[in-house]
């Protein structure tokens, strides 16, 4: 270790208790009572649909984790050293994440909530009355076994890596050395490669078959943006949080700069994905592909196409692009959470349309489902979080991070 | 009253620049600049260096790029010669988004890039503005003002004490010229 180290305190590790324990617990009640009322109310499609949506999103957050993870070890970055431990607990529940994503896919299916648009009886029978066309040319992909199948298999091989690095880096822990860290250089770019290929489809399966007789091929790289920007947000405020409560004294205002340039960058590159899509739709105005923008264009739907745009792209753009509010942990915040609830409305935006449509709602189903999945993320994030020391105490690079300057 | 210009203190490593520059400040000499072959972490808030207004300017370039390309757009095609594309109104904004994007970035690239030459004053046929030419190869040098620190001894000193393994007196500002 360096000469300069002796302020910090790196084997200090989270204690989950108090406050954050029991709001979180209290917020996982919330969640399952709305989840109840949602039930019991007879408005079994719109639980479920928020219900994906709500475990998508958490999902998604957990994988960015892993992702950012594999990228910090990939391009062997230093300035990030000092906060992996969040990441890590991130990646650490992404198994958890992938079950609920999984059993409420499978759910939906089961019970006709979800996916009726290509799961349902006669669609791919010439003969019914109910036949479609569409739905019986593609369902030689969509239909439930290679669906189900696709989805367990992309999210165990996501978990899988996942953990591997979580564990290369509680070996390096206990043994120090750079056996760790080059394992996980190799096993972070094998990830990527499958990560980057797999993401697209399993956005195209989640979300995208909802509306099966739609298709667009940016789709999996604007889902794929959502998931990077969120999954940035919950990062940064988490360590801002941590920092606030008097931990990781190690990280500064010079770690937060970079945060909220990964956050202005992808927030731009999010719209620049959300554009290219729009953009070519619009622009060719062949039927198949606008009944997509045609739904959201509805009175029902139309001011939130646009609140999505502002709370996504132009607000971030405009508050983060100075270097003072990007280092101003206060501003950095607010931002964080506004785009966290900014991609909420992003993934509402693209879910609703296609499920519940004009039944839409924003009331206890919406609110409650959403503040329990939060909670859940908190409490079992946290938790993984209280596990290990704050810092990978051995990580080659945390010197660097400790220093790091901009 | 000598004909010195400027002081220059050559150091052949940064840390020995940087205990230099802490001796001159403890002495009350002001620094008028320092040249140095590398980036050096940290020197210009020792030197006291003000934020740079670049990025100020790149945003007004930027916005000017932004501008022009929806006038331009907006003059072709909905004042100037509306045709109709594809059924859409003459005024179809989202088509203007890509090359209002586009020039966006030219302006703001080309903008600093004529900043550049200007600030540095490289315009050609001028020889470029260096005060010592071994600043761009292997030394760390201090300039001095000798005029706002009329007392070369004493400087000479600090400088020698601090490490410096040369120190010229320059009548010129600019080494470059001759």
């Amino acid at each position: 270790m360096g000469n300069h180290n002796h302020s910090h305190n790196f084997t200090e590790q989270y204690e989950f208790s108090g406050k954050p324990k029991t709001w979180s617990l209290i917020a996982i009640l919330v969640g399952i009572l709305a989840i109840a009322f949602g039930l019991l109310t007879d408005h079994a499609e719109r639980t479920f649909a928020n219900l994906l949506l709500m475990a998508y999103y958490f999902t998604c957050v957990c994988a960015a984790g892993a992702f950012f993870l594999a990228v910090q070890f990939v391009a062997q970055a230093g300035w990030s050293a000092g906060l992996l431990r969040i990441p890590q607990a991130f990646a650490r529940i992404l198994p958890i994440a992938s079950i609920i994503l999984i059993v409420v896919c499978a759910a939906g299916l089961l019970t006709h909530n979800l996916y009726h648009h290509w799961h349902a009886d006669g669609l791919t029978d010439p003969n019914h009355p109910e036949y479609d066309a569409l739905i019986a040319g593609k369902s030689g992909y969509l239909n439930v076994p290679f669906f189900l199948t696709r989805l367990v298999f992309f999210l165990a091989s996501y978990s899988i890596f996942a953990l591997m690095l979580s564990r290369f880096s509680s070996n390096e822990d206990m043994e120090g050395g750079l056996n760790s860290y080059k394992k996980s250089i190799k096993w972070s770019a094998i990830f990527l490669i499958v990560f980057g290929f797999t993401t697209p489809i399993w956005s195209f399966d989640v979300i995208m078959s909802l509306e099966a007789h739609w298709f667009s091929t940016m789709f999996g790289w604007y889902n794929f943006a959502a998931m990077w920007v969120s999954g940035l947000c919950t990062i940064t405020l988490t360590v801002i949080l941590l920092k606030k409560s008097g931990y990781m004294t190690w990280i500064n205002e010079n770690h937060l700069h970079d945060l909220g340039k990964f956050i202005f960058a992808f927030s731009i590159f999010w719209t620049y994905v959300w554009f290219a899509q729009f953009l070519l739709i619009w622009y060719a105005n062949m039927p198949e592909e606008t009944v997509y923008f045609y739904k959201r264009f509805e009175p029902e739907y139309l001011p939130w196409f646009w609140v999505n745009i502002v709370v996504n792209f132009v607000a971030p753009i405009l508050i983060l692009m100075t270097r003072d509010s990007k280092r101003q942990m206060n501003t950095l915040m607010f931002v964080c959470i506004m785009l966290l609830v900014g991609h909420w409305l992003d993934y509402y935006m693209m879910i609703m349309p296609g499920t519940v449509a004009e039944h839409r709602g924003f009331g206890i189903i919406e609110i409650g489902i959403a503040i329990g999945f939060a909670g859940l993320f908190t409490f079992l994030m946290l938790k993984s979080l209280s596990k290990r020391s704050l810092v990978a105490i051995n990580h080659p690079f945390l010197n660097e991070s400790v220093h790091h300057h901009i | 009253m000598s004909n010195t210009k400027y002081i220059l203190g050559h150091f052949e490593d940064p840390d020995d620049l940087m205990h230099g520059i802490d001796k001159l400040q403890e002495n009350n000499v002001s620094i008028y600049d320092v040249f140095t072959p590398m980036p050096i972490h940290g020197i210009e808030n020792k030197l006291g260096v003000k934020r740079s207004r670049l990025p100020i300017v790149a945003f007004c370039f930027g916005l000017t790029g932004t501008l022009t390309g929806f006038s331009m757009i907006y003059y072709m095609l909905v004042h100037d010669w509306p045709m109709n594309i594809g059924g859409k109104p003459a005024f179809a904004f989202p088509d203007f988004v890509p090359i209002m994007f586009e020039l966006t970035v030219l302006f703001c690239s080309f903008g600093m890039v004529g900043t550049y030459f200007f600030v540095n004053h490289l315009f050609p046929g001028r020889a470029p503005r260096v005060m010592d030419l071994r600043a761009t190869n292997d030394r760390f040098v201090v300039a001095i003002d000798a005029k706002a620190n009329p007392y070369p001894d004493k400087i000479d000193n600090i400088l020698k004490e601090a490490g410096a393994v040369e120190i010229k007196h320059n009548e010129r500002k600019y080494v470059s010229y001759e």
